[in-house]
Formats: C-alpha cells, sequence, structure tokens
C-alpha cells in the first residue's frame, strides 16, 4: 500500500496534519485575520476577560491577546521550523561525510556528537544566547548549535548502512566520486526518516524557544512568542488566569499535533526506527 | 569492567576541559560585563576591579589561571555575591537539587514502567489509549505548564500544597511531580514498544504453551526483558531533569543549583557559571557512566571492552 493510502488511516495523524496546516496559515495571516496589532497597548482596558472584542482578553498593557497568541504562533512555529531547517541541513551534512568517508572524518565529527548528547542542550543555548543576542536569528542559532546532532547522529547510521548496498557499490565501481554518490545515490534514498526526524524536531524546537523565553532568555519584547506569553501569564496566574490558559492550551495543542503527526510519519515512512519512541 | 570504567573516567577528562573551555570563552566573548551595572564607575576603580577579578588580562590568560585554581580545589569567590566561595554556594545548593532529581527520578521509573506495562498488557483496549494519551501529553506539555496546571488545582483551587517555597516536607510534592512528568512519558512509551515487541518472541510463546500464567508470562519474561532497553533512556532522561530542574527551581522557589545557574549566566557571574558547569558537567558524565555499566551487568550479551 502506498504510503499516503496507509497515512491517511492513521485519524489521529491526519486530524493533526489538518490542525497544523490552519494553525500556520492563521499565523501567516496574523495581520489580516487579527483587529489590533500585538503591540497596540489600550491602558483603559487593561487584564479584561474574554469578551467579544477581545476574545482572549487582554494582558496586563491591554493588549489584545488573540493578536499576540497568533503573532506568537508565528514567532514559534517559524523559530521550530528555521531551527529545523539548519539543523537538518548542518546535520545531514556532517552525518552523511561522517558516514561515508569514515575515518578521521567521521572520528571528529562523531566526538562532536559524543560532547553535545552528553550534555544538556539547553545549558548550551543558554550560554550561546548571552553570546547572539535575543533575536530572532540569535536563537535559531543558539537552538540550531546543538539540534543537528540528533540529524547528524541519524543520518550516519542511515548511511554506514546504505554504503554497502549494491546500488552504491555499482555507482562506486563507474567511478562516481563520493560527494555525488552521497548526493545523488545515497540521501534521495533516505527521505523518509528524515521527514521524520523533521516533524520530530519542529516540535522539539518550539519547546526548547519557549523555555528560553519563559526563563527571560528568549525574544525581547514588544515581540511575543508562545514562551513569551506563557512567561506573562505565569506571574499573573492567579488572578488573571486566561493568560496563561489560551496560549497554554494552544502550544499543548499544537506539540500535540506535531506528535501524532510525528509518530504517524515514523509508523508509515520508517517502521524500524524505535529512537523516535523517546523524544 | 574495572579497567573500562577507568578508562571512561580517563576519556572524561578532557572532556570536560573542552566543555569549560568552551563555556568560559564563550562566557567571556559574550558582550556584557558582570560588572557593568548602572552605577558609572569613575576610570580608576573600574580598572582596580577588573584588575583585581583579573579581567583586565586576555582571555587565554585568564582561562589557565582558573583552571590552576580549579585543580587546586578553589572556584574562587562569586561576583554576585561578593565574598562568597562558589564552592560554598554550590554544596549549599546542592543537596536540593540532587534531591529533588533523584525523587524525580524514583517516581518517573516506578510510574513510567507501571504506565507502559499496562498499557502494552491490555493493548487496544481504553486503558491503553488513556495511558498513551497520558504518556504524550507528557511529551507535549512544557514544563512550566505541567508546573501551571499543578499549581492551579494543587495549590490555588484544592489548597493541598504550598506553591512555591522550600520550607515544609509538602513543599516538595508539586516540584517533583513537574520534573518527573516529562521522563515518566519517555519511559512509559518505551517500556510499551518494547514489550509489544517482546510479546511476540519466542520464548514468550513457550513460556504461555508451558501452561504459565498470564501474570507469570507479563512478569517474569516479557517485563523482564522489555525493560533492558529502557535503561538506555536513563542518558538522555538525566539531560533532560537538569534542564528541568532549572525552571522547577525557578518556578517553585527551590534553592538549588539550576536557579543559581540561569541567575548567574543572566548576571555575568564568572565563577559561578563556571563551577555550576563544572559539577553538571561531572554528575552527567558519571551517570551515563552508570547507565552503561548496568546496562552491561543486567544484559550479560554486552561485553564492556576496555
Amino acid at each position: 500500500m502506498p504510503a499516503w493510502k496507509r497515512f491517511k488511516k492513521n485519524k489521529l495523524a491526519v486530524v493533526s496534519l489538518v490542525f497544523l496546516c490552519l494553525i500556520s496559515m492563521m499565523a501567516v495571516f496574523a495581520p489580516v485575520i487579527t483587529t489590533y496589532s500585538y503591540d497596540e497597548q489600550n491602558i483603559e482596558q487593561r487584564l479584561e476577560t474574554p469578551s467579544r472584542q477581545y476574545w482572549m482578553g487582554t494582558d496586563m498593557l491591554g493588549r489584545d491577546l488573540y493578536s499576540r497568541v497568533l503573532y506568537g504562533a508565528r514567532m514559534s512555529i517559524a523559530v521550530g521550523v528555521c531551527t529545523a531547517l539548519f539543523s537538518l541541513v548542518v546535520g545531514t551534512l556532517l552525518g552523511a561525510l561522517a558516514g561515508y568517508r569514515g575515518g578521521w572524518t567521521d572520528h571528529l565529527v562523531m566526538r562532536g556528537v559524543d560532547l553535545f548528547y552528553i550534555f544538556p542542550s539547553l545549558l548550551f543555548a543558554i550560554i550561546l544566547m548571552m553570546f547572539l543576542g535575543r533575536g530572532f536569528v540569535g536563537i535559531i542559532l543558539a537552538l540550531g548549535a546543538t539540534a543537528w546532532v540528533t540529524q547528524a547522529r541519524l543520518v550516519r547510521a542511515q548511511v554506514l548502512q546504505a554504503r554497502e548496498l549494491a546500488y552504491v557499490e555499482a555507482a562506486r565501481a563507474m567511478g562516481v566520486r563520493s560527494i555525488p554518490i552521497i548526493f545523488r545515490h545515497i540521501l534521495p534514498n533516505l527521505w523518509g526518516p528524515i521527514i521524520v526526524s523533521l516533524t520530530m524536531q519542529i516540535p522539539s524546537n518550539i519547546m526548547a524557544e519557549s523555555f528560553l523565553s519563559f526563563i527571560g532568555l528568549g525574544l525581547q519584547p514588544p515581540f511575543s512568542s508562545w514562551g513569551t506569553l506563557a512567561n506573562e501569564g505565569f506571574r499573573a496566574m492567579r488572578s488573571y488566569p486566561h493568560l496563561i490558559i489560551f496560549p497554554g492550551t494552544i502550544l499543548f495543542v499544537t506539540m500535540l499535533a506535531f506528535n501524532y503527526l510525528g509518530d504517524g510519519l515514523r509508523d508509515v515512512l520508517d517502521p524500524h526506527n524505535r529512537e523516535g519512541v523517546i523524544s | 569492567m574495572f579497567t573500562y570504567s577507568i578508562q571512561r573516567l580517563a576519556i572524561a577528562v578532557p572532556v570536560l576541559l573542552l566543555l569549560a573551555a568552551l563555556t568560559f570563552f564563550l562566557l567571556r566573548l559574550a558582550p556584557g560585563g558582570p560588572f557593568d551595572g548602572d552605577v558609572v564607575w569613575p576610570p580608576e576603580v573600574q580598572a582596580n576591579i577588573l584588575k583585581k577579578y583579573e579581567l583586565d588580562q586576555p582571555v587565554h590568560i585568564q582561562f589557565t589561571h582558573w583552571l590552576g585554581d580549579v585543580v587546586r580545589g578553589d572556584l574562587r569567590e562569586s561576583f554576585q555575591y561578593l565574598g562568597r566561595p562558589v564552592r560554598e554556594i554550590i554544596s549549599d545548593a546542592l543537596p536540593a537539587s540532587l534531591f529533588l532529581g533523584s525523587m524525580a527520578l524514583l517516581l518517573a521509573c516506578a510510574s513510567g514502567i507501571t504506565l507502559g506495562a499496562v498499557a502494552a498488557w491490555k493493548q487496544n483496549t481504553w486503558i491503553d489509549h488513556t495511558a498513551m494519551f497520558v504518556a504524550i501529553s507528557g511529551i507535549s506539555l512544557p514544563t512550566y505548564l505541567v508546573a501551571t496546571v499543578l499549581i492551579l488545582i494543587f495549590s490555588l483551587w484544592l489548597d493541598w500544597f504550598p506553591p512555591a517555597l522550600w520550607d515544609e516536607p509538602g513543599s516538595a510534592v508539586l516540584p517533583i511531580i513537574t520534573l518527573a512528568w516529562r521522563p515518566l512519558a519517555m519511559i512509559a512509551r518505551l517500556t510499551r514498544t518494547m514489550m509489544i515487541e517482546t510479546f511476540s518472541a519466542d520464548y514468550v510463546r513457550t513460556a504461555y504453551s508451558k501452561g504459565m500464567s498470564e501474570s507469570a508470562v507479563v512478569f517474569k519474561h516479557v517485563l523482564k526483558n522489555s525493560l533492558i532497553p529502557v535503561i538506555t533512556l536513563l542518558g538522555p532522561i538525566t539531560a533532560s531533569l537538569v534542564t528541568g530542574s532549572f525552571l522547577v527551581e525557578i518556578v517553585f522557589q527551590v534553592p538549588g543549583i539550576g536557579k543559581h545557574f540561569v541567575q548567574a549566566v543572566i548576571n555575568r557571574d564568572y565563577p559561578l557559571v563556571m563551577g555550576v558547569t563544572l559539577v553538571y558537567g561531572v554528575v552527567l558524565i558519571l551517570c551515563n557512566l552508570a547507565v552503561d555499566l548496568i546496562y552491561a551487568w543486567v544484559d550479560p550479551r554486552i561485553r564492556l571492552k576496555g
């Protein structure tokens, strides 16, 4: 059965995919579908509970929470996707080189992988954030600096197997050099596991960004991401629970959707992968 | 196994050195310094302060001096808490963090394995679906939201446990559950997958055909063999407990080293950041070694070669 048909049977994964498309569209078109801007302050209407005018209420500066959640989605999803792409490119390149070339290339890359694998990536990210500054690019680099490791491990393991397969040997026998073999012959056959790991990476990046923002090392105000919103909401949680409930719920549902989608894709595209279970 | 451990510990030294160097240089190169407060010092005073803390020297010389002090067992004094040695700050804060971490690990293992095992045993029933929803929500909920939900329900609404602070036995409950939530989910998911795989093994069929009762098969054969891969999870879990503790300690006001770490990075308290990073490095290396040794011990097929 083709992969798409099998995937369609998994209701939860399909619903998740639809939800994720929807929320991404809402994030992209945030300026069109919101009445207020994310930084428009209205001091007379601070901390209002949800009403017809403000669907999700207003925050302590009188800003429309609905707008801030949508603009926050923009930031969070963009960070998640860009970091995943960054680590996809870096991790795939390094992993493929290490796996195919072996020898000291492999040694060098894998020692780097070991280092980042033992130590909590957020520990590095916190230190890197100081260095790179609290901007969009800074966050992506700080998270990407360690996120490539998972990808590199995965690709290396796959390349090690593929290296011994007949079609690669045939290409080598025909005199094709290493770089074209990696890019034209090996990597195109690995798209399944790569897509799966990409789907699994996005939510963990979104989570990592929201962690940094929550402890006050992420994006700077007035920009909002789901993490900064949760941070603001957490402080006011006693008296104004709507400030944490709305961004929190949407973040939770998005994470849930990514995880269900990832599980569904893994069952279809990469059925032997066990490691994805833990991430 | 003894030679293996010694070798692993020997490799740990350059790893720690690399970690320390990386952190040290990144911190020094990052914009902003520890004494960049609101007060503008006269240039002479500024120069004197920098001189006292050797901050006027080139970074690599600062690093070698610092390393020399560390080898002699001196982690220097904190910038932020003037006059307090970093070693003292860490030894005051470490017990709380270790207690929190080990209790969370115990809770996560005990409930994660139970949850995963029950789910696998009752595969595709409502029990399985509920257990797996709990597990996937543990992976999807950021730690601070777990904390928020727990505080909202158990402190503000039911008033069972205090929402923060660290002064009575009850105050440890919510931080431990928060910290354990994510590892619990990871363990439950892997246990379930492994058990379902083991259920189809030949020796399980043999056990059933010998007439063993279902519970005996599940506990003696399936569970025992499924737990071996779960042990490998303990490495990533220790790492996740460390990061989790940053947040849990901030949110619940636990006087542990995670809270110090974040605060010290923000305040550019170089000696404290370096001290805490080293402690984390040592703890993580020891935990990973322990995981490998336990793994080899429970699974005789694995031979650790020196």
